[in-house]
């Protein structure tokens, strides 16, 4: 734990976090000494402006993105101090990544992909089939296994994109603007899922979304602007 | 290691499912790749089927002695009396009749028009004695009869007849402003003999004022090992400036040049054009690289490695080079296997062949479409693996 301020045993914890980015000859601050802790178990949803660093924010505590310095500890990992190679494995097995569109591979049975983060894993055919079938289940589309994402509505793809991302039982997912590509009732059906996950399945989520709606679903909201948390609020 | 085979697997099933997606630019790529191998092939076959019907016609157990630094029958001179020496050397097999087993020969070049150019080519006219067509392998009159002695005949080797005209049984053509009769057509297994016109030795020497000397003395050796006792009894008899050779080694030696320098040509083009493809199969690499970057960038965030994009990718080039390989090949066996050409030999005469393609040529011609397909796949390989993740899913 970096946070010795902080009394929980933290999922996420974020120590004077800095990230640039440098274009041409400009550099772009988007983080300086950013400070972050999230429980264990928590849903929470980041806000704020384009620009702001939401995804940035989602990409360092996923470890497809380096900071310049400061701490990341993740699931109890310093993601700053992994390799390449490190950051890959720690990511098989403790993240789930949801996606704004899907990000599914078309060429791909529903099966199939969900199946994929399984092949990184040292289950059997039987043992991966079987998860693949009970992640399915779990968001409704049992009966989709062989479709393929072309044969499915952009709802169903979303929630065959949360089955892949839950089927290695992750303990954090990380949601990049899930529902901003789908309509008010199909983003519910999505977000009432990821309550579920939250709720019965004690999943830890940081999702990131510009929609006041969908950030209802999380337990609290952060507001990210110019790379600093500006409001804190408790949500339920 | 189970993991990253099937993470290969799965990436590489990945890519492969995908290509319809970018069907054109991995056609382009796949018909590069053959006709790279299409013309390597064709020269490769060339050559190999020059050097088998030449190399092929030699025998161990016959000796062919020509005059010393000759480099092939047309410019050697043998006389008589060196026949003679030779008849009575050592390691030369006898017949029934107690003679030895020897043919003196002549080995003219006339001319004649090749029936597919129109054009004029010299041929070989080769004049033998009565024990010549015996001291060769497989040698039948298929068509017609053997000369007579002492007459202006001649009889034509099968694959000369088909390639050039005016040769059929019964014709007569001119050569030397002598008349000549077409009384038969032999076979000889498909050897450069086939390629040869033989006549009469003496009618030969006093027509074409050779009377006095052969060119090349063929002797049947009592056994394979007897050349080197030939070889040592003319090499220390002063009388005898000869060479003294196998007719396997003098026919080798006859096809390396020309076979040689057909696949010297060969090489350097299709290598040239191998660079073409090779400029082709990249291209279409990167584009598929790109094409599937955030399809390479989900699976990276999903926990797979960089090793399985870099082999996936890889893989999907060598599969559409070998399918090209193999394309190329095809149409190297449909189109040249068996054709029948003509080219000078090294007599300054023409040698009918045809195009052989064999399996270790096939290797060969897959062995340079993968070549094209790993250097075209290696630095998009490299890229899909070291590609940024963030880069990938959001451009």
């Amino acid at each position: 734990m970096l946070s010795p301020a902080d009394p929980i045993d933290p999922m996420i914890d974020i120590v004077d976090l800095c990230k640039r980015f440098t274009k041409g000859k400009e550099t772009i601050t988007i983080f300086d000494a950013l400070n972050l802790a999230i429980p264990r178990g928590d849903f929470v949803a980041v806000m704020g402006p384009s620009g702001s660093g939401k995804t940035t924010l989602l990409n360092l505590l996923g470890g497809i993105d380096r900071s310049d310095s400061g701490a990341i500890e993740v699931a109890g990992e310093r993601l700053d101090r992994l390799s390449e190679s490190e950051l890959s494995r720690w990511r098989a097995s403790h993240i789930g990544f949801i996606f704004q569109f899907y990000n599914l591979m078309p060429m791909l049975t529903a099966a199939q992909n969900v199946e994929l983060p399984l092949l990184l894993t040292r289950l059997g055919r039987k043992e991966r089939r079987e998860r693949v079938e009970t992640a399915l289940g779990v968001v409704g589309l049992a009966d989709r296994v062989k479709h393929y994402p072309k044969e499915m509505s952009g709802g169903q793809q979303q929630r065959v994109a949360i089955a892949r991302a839950i089927v290695s039982d992750p303990a954090l997912l990380l949601c990049d603007e899930p529902t901003g590509d789908l309509d008010r009732s199909t983003a519910d059906e999505v977000l009432s899922i990821l309550q579920v996950l939250n709720r019965d399945l004690g999943k830890t989520i940081v999702m990131v979304t510009h929609d006041p709606a969908a950030a209802q679903y999380a337990k609290r909201s952060l507001h990210l602007d110019k790379g600093h948390f500006i409001e804190k609020e408790l949500v339920a | 290691m189970r993991s990253i085979i099937l993470q290969i697997l799965a990436v590489t099933a990945i890519n492969l499912k995908s290509l319809p997606q970018r069907l054109w630019l991995s056609l382009a790529t796949v018909i590069a790749v053959g006709l790279v191998v299409t013309v390597l092939l064709a020269f490769l076959s060339m050559a190999n089927g020059f050097r088998r019907t030449i190399a092929d016609s030699g025998a161990e157990d016959i000796a062919v002695v020509l005059r010393s630094g000759a480099v092939s029958e047309i410019n050697s001179v043998v006389l008589r009396d060196q026949v003679r020496l030779i008849e009575d050397g050592p390691g030369i097999a006898r017949g029934p009749d107690g003679k030895p087993q020897t043919s003196g020969e002549l080995y003219l070049t006339v001319n004649g028009i090749k029936r597919s150019t129109g054009t004029k080519a010299s041929l070989p006219l080769r004049g033998l004695g009565p024990l010549g067509p015996g001291l060769r392998r497989g040698v039948v009159i298929t068509a017609g009869r053997m000369f007579n002695p002492g007459t202006n005949e001649i009889i034509v080797g099968r694959a000369l007849g088909k390639e050039f005209e005016g040769f059929e049984l019964g014709q007569t053509v001119t050569f030397n402003s002598t008349r000549w009769s077409v009384v038969g057509i032999f076979a000889a297994d498909g050897s450069v003999f086939e390629s040869e016109i033989w006549a009469d030795l003496p009618v030969l020497q006093s027509l074409f004022k050779r009377a006095g000397s052969v060119q090349t003395v063929r002797a049947r050796l009592t056994s394979p090992a007897a050349i080197e006792t030939l070889r040592a009894y003319s090499d220390n008899d002063p009388r005898l400036k000869l060479d003294v050779m196998s007719e396997a080694a003098y026919f080798a030696q006859q096809a390396s040049n020309t076979s040689d320098l057909i696949q010297k040509l060969g090489w350097p083009l299709a290598i040239a054009m191998a660079l073409g493809s090779l400029a082709g199969a990249l291209n279409t690499m990167y584009s598929s690289v790109a094409a599937r970057a955030t399809e390479i960038a989900t699976l990276r965030a999903i926990g797979f490695g960089g090793f399985s994009a870099f082999v996936g990718t890889l893989v999907e080039s060598l599969i559409l080079a070998a399918i090209g390989g193999v394309i190329g090949a095809a149409a190297t066996y449909l189109v040249f296997d068996g054709f029948t050409a003509s080219t000078m030999g090294a007599s300054f005469s023409q040698v009918v062949f045809n195009f052989q393609l064999t399996p270790r040529l096939i290797g060969q011609g897959l062995l340079l479409a993968l070549a094209v397909g790993l250097f075209g796949g290696l630095f998009p390989a490299l890229r899909a693996a070291r590609m940024p993740i963030v880069a990938g899913l959001y451009g």
